[in-house]
């Protein structure tokens, strides 16, 4: 199975690399739009920052080449984000992808810090992605703007108010949460991936 | 909800960890990789390893460290000791690290937090203060705890909090290694007046430690090293009591 890692200028890419070697495939990280095409799946990952991100992307591209992929792509954190049609983050249009649009967190108690930074639960998981979970599980979340419910949700969690913890439509899986930084449950999402 | 953090330190020094006792004295505590895989099956939450090696040599060693790290490791974990410029902040992410620690460097030279946090993101930054309560109130200190600085702990954290910090973990050198307990009374004030995550750190000694420092101290994580390297307190145990107490745990 050929795995592409969507190479752009957002950071903790190596770190899904390394999370599917463990699962002891060989992903290519890449730019190039004839490899991406031709895998038969698609990670979209990163951590970073929505304006210079998409940016990135437009210059080279690589927005339209994400929304026409026809294989199973996963957009992780901030890769979820930019899936979606638009975030607060620099008031920044984002791929259109999911139906929804991504706002910032703005805590009403002072314990309620941001980023939001650790482990939380998800629950009402209804997703292929999820198969073999149990009710509620822990995973590992760090960012600053949220994804609402909506028709897309496959998960939710809840911090400050309860949010989207996953997305899907179509061909397009996305979480808000690291499963490469989330121990065997993460790993074990990454492995429900694979088998899409 | 968000769980509190229970976070393993593993002091490296020339490929192994070691932990000291009021930042003298080194005992050695095994592995850092096996290390860490253990305590991530026990349920530890993060990983914070510090290089204590002051060489140039060691440094490279350190590098090389990080990249089996996260190779081999499937939680976050954050990387400190012998971070002075922005360079070196790129040379351990590459390598794998999720966040960094700066300590002195970030007293030096505070521009370093806004640096970071504009090339990497506030997330990656963790500034570590060093501090002890002197006759003029908590004051930071440099060099691991070797020399004592006119910064204050709670307007300095403010200023890292305003520079784009994403977390403070805070060490009182008054209770690190004498297991006593955290300084909660210090803790609670950085924890509410500030708008990121305080890691607690020095002090822990039993379990009760840890739901002092999350009740009474207003924690988000609490981080030791000896009371977990020893075994004498293992990370699974210590998480069922603070459930049992009522605070949000990963088990």
């Amino acid at each position: 199975m050929q795995i592409s890692i969507i190479k752009y200028n957002a950071g903790n890419i190596c770190s899904v690399d390394n999370a599917f070697k463990r699962l002891g495939i060989e992903p290519i990280i890449t730019d190039d739009p004839e490899i991406i095409k031709s895998s038969d799946k698609v990670i979209f990952p990163g951590q970073g920052e929505a304006g210079c991100t998409m940016q990135y992307l437009r210059e080279r591209q690589l927005d339209t080449l994400i929304k026409e992929l026809k294989q199973p792509v996963l957009g992780i954190c901030i890769g979820m984000q930019l899936m979606c049609r638009h975030s607060d983050e620099a008031n920044t249009d984002c791929l259109g992808i999911f139906d929804v649009d991504v706002k910032r967190f703005v805590p009403n108690q002072h314990n309620q810090k941001v980023p939001q930074m650790g482990w939380n639960t998800i629950e009402d998981t209804k997703s292929e992605l999820f198969a073999n979970f149990n009710k509620q599980e822990f995973v590992y979340f760090v960012h600053s703007y949220y994804v609402p419910l909506c028709e897309n949700t496959i998960a939710t969690t809840n911090y400050i108010q309860p949010y989207s913890a996953a997305l899907h439509t179509r061909n397009f899986y996305a979480t808000q949460f690291h499963p490469e930084k989330s121990g065997i449950i993460g790993e074990q999402i990454l492995k429900n991936f694979l088998e899409i | 909800m968000l769980a509190k953090r229970i976070i393993p330190c593993l002091d490296i020094k020339d490929g192994t960890t070691v932990k000291g006792t009021n930042f003298v004295g080194l005992r050695e505590a095994g592995d850092p990789i096996e290390l860490g895989k253990l305590y991530s099956e026990q349920g530890a939450d993060e990983l914070v390893y510090l290089d204590i090696t002051a060489s140039h040599e060691g440094r490279k060693t350190f590098t090389q460290l990080v990249t089996r790290i996260a190779r081999e490791i499937n939680i976050p974990f954050t990387v400190g000791g012998g971070i002075n410029e922005l360079k070196d902040v790129d040379r351990l992410l590459n390598a794998g690290a999720d966040k960094i620690s700066i300590n002195s460097a970030a007293i030096r030279n505070p521009e370093l937090i806004d640096d970071i946090a504009k090339h990497f993101g506030s997330q990656v930054c963790v500034v570590a203060i060093d501090a002890k309560q002197t006759d003029e109130g908590w004051r930071c200190f440099l060099n691991g705890g070797r020399l004592q600085t006119e910064f204050d702990l709670f307007k300095w954290a403010r200023e890292a909090n305003d520079r784009g910090a994403g977390e403070i973990l805070f060490t009182s050198m008054d209770h690190d290694g004498v297991k006593q307990g955290y300084a909660d009374d210090a803790l609670r004030k950085l924890s509410d007046e500030l708008s990121i995550p305080v890691i607690a750190s020095g002090g822990a000694g039993k379990k009760e430690h840890f739901r002092d420092t999350f009740i009474n101290g207003h924690s988000d994580a609490a981080l030791a090293a000896s009371v977990f390297h020893f075994g004498e307190i293992p990370i699974p145990e210590l998480k069922q009591y603070l459930r049992k107490e009522g605070i949000e745990v990963r088990l």
